[in-house]
């Protein structure tokens, strides 16, 4: 793997990985947090089995910048539309962008941006492009307030 | 943008998203995090702050959360406050024990925040208290400090601590070996978790013998060893009153008092280490100019430093 610019130790990314529904397979996701780890970023992984609300909850109360979502099992569309009608409850606005990991179909792409996923990273994405993509993505959301 | 100190208010008000991103200031001592605290310092000091440590693997993670359980079931409001190590090389970690602390979620009463072993020397006890601060006055009832006990920075952090749990697991060789330094001193409750494992018996045996050696004053706290079995929920309820007899003990005899001085008396002392070393760095004119007078020999490291922080 080529080696990725770290994070300054100031001020680090803080990311939130998930496991949502039955979808028991986590060995990407693990490959994926030590990825982010490597690069300099703080990730919090929840487990595997979580429901869209305990995942918006720790999401808020670790008030993290990116929520990595990742899915194997094919039920992206219902999860995800939960999970947006979950944060749309919250009571202030979240800072959070969410991002969506695993296998989903081309097509489905599309309407799970209209959602609000602010990135879709396929399986096979390359582990400096994960790094890549995150960082842009943050770094494109409005400053912390 | 939100002003620090109406970020201080909406912590005081409990909203939870404003909590987190108190903590996320805290945690990176973002411009205005000190006003903010000032604010909350004057509120802060109801809580019952609870240090949890021991070895990896002893279980603290499950510990806490059957702990925060039975908090909760005595109607009492839980903050947590757990302690990963960040990787030295890259400044990143994972945070993993949210993964155990998951029969929590869904219960406004508890919080649960991650807090990452940055770097910065004696940067992360500061933050963590920095950090127990914030959900004190936020109103939590009961706030639990965990973290693993090895190491300075970590010892530090149980030292703001005014109930300190030390666990400890049977069969991990000579575990009472293993948590003897520097954490046997600060235990006011010995835990040996997993107990329904073999040798249960025999590290309770061995830490008792080991606190009997320990001098004791009459009217000190005599600090017990309880046996739990966290993934059950064993024993707990038993910690738990065990916290509580040392808060009233602590209350009976001055020592809550005597505690917090000491935790004021770190902590400004942190804050003062901190704003020298701030100061005191290259591009600093006066400190600039320090060090050309030292390597000079026109004056000697000692006098420039009295002489830089007002001293002479």
């Amino acid at each position: 793997m080529a080696p990725v610019q770290k994070e300054t130790v100031a001020e680090p990314i803080r990311v939130m990985l998930a496991k949502i529904g039955l979808d028991g397979h986590d060995r990407g996701v693990k490959v994926v947090a030590r990825t982010l780890r490597d690069a300099g970023m703080e990730v919090i992984y929840t487990g595997l089995h979580r429901k869209p609300d305990q995942v918006i909850e720790a999401a808020v109360q670790e008030d993290v910048d990116v929520l990595g979502v990742s899915l194997l099992s094919g039920a992206h569309m219902p999860i995800f539309t939960r999970l947006f009608e979950v944060l749309a409850d919250l009571p202030e606005p979240h800072r959070f962008v969410v991002v969506a990991g695993g296998v989903m179909p081309d097509e489905d792409e599309l309407e799970l941006k209209r959602m609000g996923v602010a990135g879709v990273l396929g399986q096979d994405t390359a582990p400096e492009t994960i790094v890549e993509e995150i960082r842009a993505l943050v770094h494109s959301r409005a400053p912390r307030s | 943008m939100t002003a620090p100190a109406s970020l201080a208010e909406r912590v005081l008000g409990g909203e939870q998203g404003m909590i987190a991103r108190a903590l996320t200031q805290v945690e990176r001592r973002a411009p205005g995090t000190d006003a903010m605290l000032a604010e909350l310092h004057r509120h802060a000091g109801r809580a019952h702050v609870i240090g949890v440590t021991g070895p990896p693997g002893s279980g603290k993670s499950t510990l806490v959360t059957a702990m925060a359980q039975e908090y909760r079931r005595a109607g009492r409001s839980v903050g947590i406050i757990a302690v990963d190590p960040s990787s030295v090389f890259t400044g990143g970690a994972i945070l993993g024990d949210r993964i155990r602390m998951s029969t929590l979620s869904g219960d406004p009463g508890v919080f649960i925040r991650s807090l990452a072993t940055r770097g910065a020397l004696g940067g992360l006890a500061r933050a963590a208290l920095d950090a127990v601060t914030v959900l004190d006055a936020a109103g939590w009832d009961v706030v639990v400090l965990e973290t693993v006990g090895v190491g300075q920075a970590e010892t530090d952090v149980i030292s703001g601590a005014q109930s300190v749990a030390v666990v400890s697991v049977p069969g991990l060789g000579d575990s009472v070996q293993a948590i003897k330094a520097g954490l046997l001193e600060i235990a006011d409750v010995h835990v040996v978790n997993k107990s329904d494992r073999d040798g249960a018996h025999r590290t309770v045996s061995e830490l008792r013998d080991m606190l009997r050696l320990a001098k004791r004053q009459p009217g000190q706290w005599n600090v017990p060893v309880e046996q739990t079995v966290a993934d059950r929920g064993s024993g707990v309820t038993a910690l738990i009153e065990r916290f509580d007899e040392h808060l009233r003990w602590m209350e009976r005899n001055g020592e809550r008092e005597r505690r917090a001085r000491r935790a004021a008396g770190t902590r400004i002392r942190w804050a003062a280490e901190e704003l020298v070393r701030d100061w005191l760095r290259p591009g600093t004119p006066a400190f600039d100019e320090a060090v050309t007078q030292v390597a000079e020999k026109h004056d000697d490291p000692a006098t420039a430093a009295r002489r830089l922080i007002g001293w002479t």
